[in-house]
């Protein structure tokens, strides 16, 4: 039986062809105001509506989704790459190494995710880069682990062994025999955290502590219009949704990908 | 075909509690010829670098983050001359290198004083023993409704694989698990609030009422992932041979349920309660500044906007502590709901 992961491939793609190309799709300036046309319920001209600076929210959205997504894409990319080196080396090497670097990974795993998000950006002094900043330094562990996991079960592997005996160097096993074979989990669970990561970054800005106004991110549009949410509850609204369809999206893909690429569960 | 696909559900399923097993494997007390006790004492030694790690990290983000906190408290007094800045740094002990004032934190701490707040000049453990119990309330009313959700609608789903019911069900857990939980919090307001006018939209610890949608955001999160997995045990334990010798031995379906398969989640309702501990501490800071809740979460948020050091640091410190320590009891409780780890022990 296969599973239908076209659909939803194509979905996400056409979501980030669509945070990529943003600039060239908005109807109006996401970012030029109108004060004479502010707070208008959703309509022909403005199909979204407008905010309190009479800013068209359908291009804002569009735009916002570049900042939203490709920041978590960048960002879980950063994560993923580093977790794994971290984690192969560790895996492989053992001894010291693996020794300290699991120890590291033990302080950042006994703690509450967000909080630590929450706390770090906080301190760094908010803004998109140190929002991301925070929520790197809490994920790598994660993957850090997994790959490290992998790594166990496949060193001690026969053609990993008669590789180390033909006298491939520590790198070149990593590079060519150890990643090819952990990287279909590693990429997966990415993906399954790709919702988790789009939302926690949503959640710092909705707080203030991640993207600042007047840029346009979900998260930070939703926080602006908070006061207005019986007055203009389109305002949140819309961000929200967007955040949602995106978040449903890339998890269906997760789920779709995992029945997919995933060895373990082929039958 | 039928059968195939049962196969592939069932795979999957296996494959969704591969990483609840794994905690549980990771985790799994190592009693290894200790008693209970010893067990407790070793683990609380270890409790002791996390600690420390965790401490040193926020104490060394807070020193070298871009913002001056005695440049924050003059903000609002217009120019305030270097003197009398440098007068309040010393006072504050905030003049000294790092490493020192890192040790008489820690010195501090261990004595059982906690400094005082930068801001309110009060003693940090007064304000935080102050607002510790509304969140602690928040947070466990949240979790007694997502177990008596989650529990039965996760029986239900699997008893009715792949039919109606189950369908219904799994589309709203992911409907819950795709929802970030402001933006829960701001529907619930929009539609309980505003919309029907059922509910207070401030929270306030004398009203009851102003609980309730607190609580629901961080129960629609949570739920959604305990009824999947619940959903799953249940599935793979249905299947298995003494369910099946139960059944043919004529036992009730009803009776099977409730006394062998429903004690089997137990032990993933407390690795899912031990892992989302995390998830709920930082969920509940979210929640409590739109709800206005008055708890340790929002004390944090406004602590750093004010870049109040001490009670940052005291935050932090307890939350990893709240957290450690209730991974710790899900140790413990392992020992005592699962018989496999107690035999472990005994075979040894």
């Amino acid at each position: 039986m296969k599973s239908p992961l076209i659909p939803y491939l194509a979905l996400a793609i056409i979501l980030i062809l669509i945070a990529i190309f943003a600039p060239f799709l908005t109807p109006y300036d996401p970012y030029s105001q109108d004060l004479t046309n502010a707070l208008k319920p959703p309509n022909v001209q403005n199909i979204l509506g407008t905010d309190r600076y009479g800013r068209d929210i359908f291009s804002r959205i569009i735009i916002g989704s570049q900042t939203t997504i490709c920041t978590s894409l960048v960002l879980l990319f950063v994560i993923t790459i580093f977790g794994t080196f971290i984690g192969t080396i560790c895996g492989y090497k053992g001894g010291m190494i693996d020794n300290i670097l699991m120890r590291i990974s033990d302080v950042f795993l006994s703690f509450p995710q967000m909080v630590f998000a929450i706390a770090v950006s906080g301190i760094l002094g908010g803004g998109l880069l140190n929002a991301g900043i925070a929520l790197a330094v809490i994920a790598w562990p994660k993957y850090a682990r997994l790959s490290r996991g992998l790594t166990l079960t496949i060193r001690s592997m026969p053609y990993i062994q008669s590789a180390k005996m033909a006298g491939t160097g520590t790198f070149a096993i990593i590079w060519n025999h150890i990643l090819p074979n952990i990287a279909g989990s590693i990429f997966v669970t990415a993906i399954l955290d790709l919702g988790t990561i789009i939302m926690e970054l949503a959640g710092l800005s909705f707080l203030g502590l991640g993207a600042m106004p007047p840029t346009a991110e979900w998260g930070a549009m939703m926080n602006n219009g908070r006061s207005m949410l019986q007055t203009a509850p389109w305002v949140i609204l819309s961000p929200g949704f967007a955040i949602f369809v995106t978040v449903v999206i890339f998890n269906l893909l997760g789920d779709k990908l995992r029945d997919v690429i995933d060895p373990k569960n082929r039958v | 075909m039928h059968k195939t696909k049962q196969l592939q559900t069932s795979t999957r399923q296996s494959q969704e509690n591969r990483e609840i097993n794994n905690y549980h494997k990771i985790n799994k007390p190592l009693l290894g010829g200790l008693g209970v006790p010893q067990y407790i004492f070793s683990r609380l030694l270890q409790l002791i670098p996390i600690l420390i790690g965790i401490t040193f990290l926020t104490f060394g983000m807070l020193k070298f983050s871009s913002t001056d906190v005695v440049d924050k408290m003059y903000e609002q007094s217009g120019t305030i001359s270097e003197e009398v800045k440098a007068k309040k740094r010393a006072e504050l002990g905030l003049d000294q290198p790092f490493l020192v004032q890192y040790g008489k934190w820690l010195k501090d701490v261990v004595s059982g004083n906690m400094g005082k707040s930068f801001v309110s000049d009060k003693s940090v453990l007064e304000i935080f023993l102050d607002k510790l119990p509304a969140t602690l309330e928040l947070m466990a009313i949240s979790i007694l409704l997502t177990i008596f959700i989650s529990l039965p609608f996760g029986i239900i789903s699997a008893i009715n694989q792949n039919k109606f019911f189950d369908y219904i069900i799994r589309i709203f857990s992911f409907i819950g698990n795709s929802l970030p939980n402001f933006f829960v919090a701001l529907l619930l307001i929009y539609f309980l609030a505003l919309k029907l006018n059922l509910l207070p939209i401030m929270g306030s610890i004398y009203d009851w009422r102003s609980v309730i949608m607190p609580a629901l955001t961080l129960t629609i999160a949570m739920s959604s992932k305990y009824i999947r997995q619940i959903r799953a045990v249940i599935l793979e334990e249905i299947n298995k041979p003494y369910v099946i010798g139960a059944r043919s031995r004529g036992v009730k379906e009803s009776t099977i349920l409730i006394k062998s398969v429903l004690p089997s989640t137990f032990v993933t309702l407390t690795t899912l309660l031990a892992l989302s501990i995390g998830s709920l501490l930082g969920g509940t800071a979210v929640v409590e500044i739109i709800f206005m809740w008055d708890g340790v979460g929002k004390m944090a948020v406004d602590a750093i906007l004010m870049r109040d050091y001490p009670i940052i640091q005291a935050y932090v410190l307890w939350m990893s502590i709240i957290y450690v320590f209730v991974n710790f009891l899900a140790d413990l409780l392992y020992y005592q709901l699962d018989p496999r780890v107690r035999l472990e022990k005994e075979k040894l």
